[in-house]
């Protein structure tokens, strides 16, 4: 095993584990908090793509393509929970799960009559077109540097909200303690659709950050969602912290498992997750 | 008519519309000819695919006209089908031109997982069948059929050629990198045998899931193999990808790969994809006058350039058109027919064609360097190159 290589991957395994962080932290929020398993979570990430594929496409700068992504996500995530989520709080999963699964198809469905099913190439900013020497013969592009710097700059405003701020100790109470929030009364309604709209838009963010990497191409929420699932049940439902530290795991295992052990990597992940649920049921960081 | 109307025609559009109709006149009347013969065309004609059906049903439509709107003295009816590119609807809709519009020919398709429905439902049919494209291997290898001819590619061919072309440039250890599904593993196939059979190694594929474009990881790993040269086959919006994050990572090793690598996504790639060796049977600038009457002949009805596929369509049709013209329209006379195609030479705008005993196009494998927005062909990789069709009972 060379070295230099190892430490190529071991970035690429820290940039797709950050891009998974800010997936999985909404699914986790929405989950811990609401309680809702959010199938959709996955289509979000897809629509930030096609959105910065869009603003490019349509001659926008590749720089509006982030700030576009979050206003439609927090926009989206609002307007999802206050006309749909929140009548299904008090219904079975079951229930919620076919909403969500409802919501996958119709976002593909709006995309494929939107776009249509071509596979898109998205371009970087000029700015960051380049790329930096890290070995005598590998070099990283600036872009996943800047998608790296965006991805932990983000997860710490995320864990500044969350643990330092009051919006941040209620969503943490209404996660551990759903009722002494209501007895304190707290309006629940409008944390609910807080964490959804942040949720949301950082799902998009991660898809338009995501775009210039990957391009854009149908059902590419898929196994971004089905990862993402892995990193909540690992880290802990409803812990974002356990959420960023499964992330980074998971990104790293994947990324050093498909180099270097290809046929297995599809399966490491899966064996975590299960010995996770064995050894740790509530996983890493969950209390519950 | 009216008298304003009258006021707006030209003598010579009176005349010409009074010619129209004595022509019209007489097939009015011959009860006896034989009637249309049905060519059905099942191809994509929406979705990610659509562009390749349409240029492939242009240059049809083009060899049809310049025939006279006959073959082998047989008019002929177009009975077109979108196949949507999507297997699970494949054998029906293959069932659906053979048994309800009751075809004599089907032309089709692009997609390889469609191919194989339209496969399985002429095979028990028996209906004439000519694939404008698809290249998965099985169709002229394990599962030919002697009512099944292919005028576009194998996977194997432009990936051997390339091995070929790159071990005879003097590299000695190579290595392929692909998606794992079939076009992906055919493709690693040939390029292994043509590189090894001029003498030099090729490592284990590196691939990833189908359709991901996760590279990363395995362009930090292609250092450390120490190879001094690196295959791809990608196609689309992957291909477009691959080649500018393989220009990121600023690797010091040639990049080459089974044409379709810098087909149709030159544009998007710009300067990434500057210096990109690739193989196909087609390129940018090949000198021949077949090849510049049907470019002018396809821009001049669709308003845009020929590419690739339309040249495998403009083939279909004429791989037909010869079979036709030799059983003079009988497409009864099955023996004659299939004998006829099966010994077809042609002159494709691609060069001299034929078909191998397996019935897949035999032909010349070009070596392409992109540059400037072209893939200019720079010499021949493989001539007159067969698919080895390994396991067909016809060879």
């Amino acid at each position: 095993m060379d070295v230099p290589g190892l430490l190529a991957q071991l970035l690429n395994g820290l940039q797709y584990g950050l891009l998974l962080f800010l997936i999985a932290s909404g699914l986790t929020l929405i989950f811990g908090v609401m309680g809702v398993i959010n199938l959709a979570h996955g289509s979000m990430f897809m629509i930030g793509a096609y959105l910065a594929y869009a603003v490019t496409a349509h001659g926008g700068s590749p720089w509006l393509a982030v700030p576009a992504a979050a206003a439609a996500g927090l926009l989206l995530g609002a307007g999802l929970e206050t006309g749909l989520f929140r009548h299904f709080y008090a219904r079975q999963h079951l229930d919620q799960v076919l909403l969500t699964f409802a919501l996958i198809l119709l976002f593909e469905e709006a995309r494929s009559l939107l776009v249509g099913n071509d596979f898109h190439a998205v371009p970087v900013p000029a700015l960051l077109d380049f790329s930096v020497p890290i070995t005598a013969h590998f070099s990283y592009s600036a872009y996943r540097f800047a998608v790296i710097g965006s991805c932990l700059v983000l997860a710490a405003a995320l864990f500044f909200w969350i643990e330092r701020t009051r919006m941040g100790a209620i969503i943490r109470a209404a996660a551990e303690q759903p009722e002494m929030v209501d007895v304190l009364g707290i309006d629940a309604r409008r944390v609910h659709v807080t964490v959804f709209a942040v949720g949301t838009a950082l799902a998009l963010v991660a898809g338009a950050l995501a775009a210039p990497l990957y391009s854009v191409y149908p059902n590419m929420g898929d196994g971004f969602l089905i990862i993402s699932f892995v990193v909540v049940v690992i880290g802990g439902l409803g812990s974002v912290a356990g959420a960023f530290w499964s992330a980074l795991m998971l990104g790293l295992v994947d990324t050093l498992g498909t180099a270097y052990a290809p046929r297995l990597a599809g399966l490491v992940v899966y064996v975590l997750m299960a010995a996770a649920l064995l050894w740790r049921p509530s996983g890493l960081f969950g209390r519950r | 008519m009216g008298k304003s109307v009258q006021i707006g025609l030209t003598r010579r559009a009176v005349l010409g519309a009074g010619a129209a109709m004595a022509a019209s006149v007489p097939t009015r009347w011959a009860i006896a000819q034989p009637k249309p013969l049905k060519v059905g065309l099942m191809l994509p004609y929406s979705g990610t695919f659509a562009k390749l059906g349409e240029n492939i049903t242009t240059a049809i439509e083009i060899l049809i006209a310049e025939k006279g709107g006959k073959l082998g003295g047989r008019e002929l009816q177009l009975v077109k089908l979108d196949d949507e590119s999507k297997p699970e609807k494949a054998p029906q809709n293959a069932e659906r031109l053979v048994q309800r519009d009751a075809v004599d020919v089907l032309i089709g398709t692009v997609h390889s997982g469609v191919q194989m429905g339209i496969h399985k439902v002429v095979q028990d049919s028996g209906t004439l069948t000519i694939v404008p494209n698809a290249g998965n291997v099985a169709v002229t290898r394990q599962l030919c059929a002697k009512n099944v001819f292919r005028t576009s590619f194998t996977n194997w061919q432009p990936a051997y050629g390339m091995g070929l072309a790159a071990a005879n440039k003097g590299y000695k250890k190579g290595v392929w990198v692909t998606w794992d599904y079939a076009a992906g593993t055919e493709s690693g196939a040939g390029f292994k045998e043509g590189f090894e059979k001029a003498g030099g190694q090729v490592l284990p594929i590196l691939s990833l899931p189908f359709p991901e474009t996760n590279f990363q990881p395995l362009l930090a790993q292609i250092p450390g193999l120490g190879v001094d040269v690196v295959g791809a086959f990608f196609a689309g919006g992957g291909a477009v990808q691959f080649v500018k994050d393989y220009a990121a990572a600023g690797l010091k090793l040639p990049l080459c790969g089974s044409g379709f690598l810098t087909e149709g996504t030159l544009e998007a790639q710009g300067a990434a994809a500057d210096g990109v060796e690739t193989a196909l049977h087609y390129g940018d600038g090949l000198d021949n006058p077949k090849n510049a009457a049907f470019r002018k002949a396809f821009k001049d009805k669709a308003g845009r350039e020929a590419d690739v596929y339309a040249v495998q369509g403009y083939d279909a049709a004429q791989l037909l058109a010869l079979g036709l013209e030799a059983v003079k329209g009988n497409i009864e006379d099955e023996a004659n027919l299939y004998k006829a195609m099966r010994q077809a030479k042609i002159d494709s705008p691609r060069g001299p064609i034929s078909m191998s005993p397996a019935q897949n196009i035999t032909q010349h494998i070009y070596l392409r360097r992109a540059q400037g927005g072209e893939n200019k062909v720079v010499g021949i990789a493989a001539e007159n190159l067969s698919d080895p069709g390994t396991g067909c009972k016809l060879v």
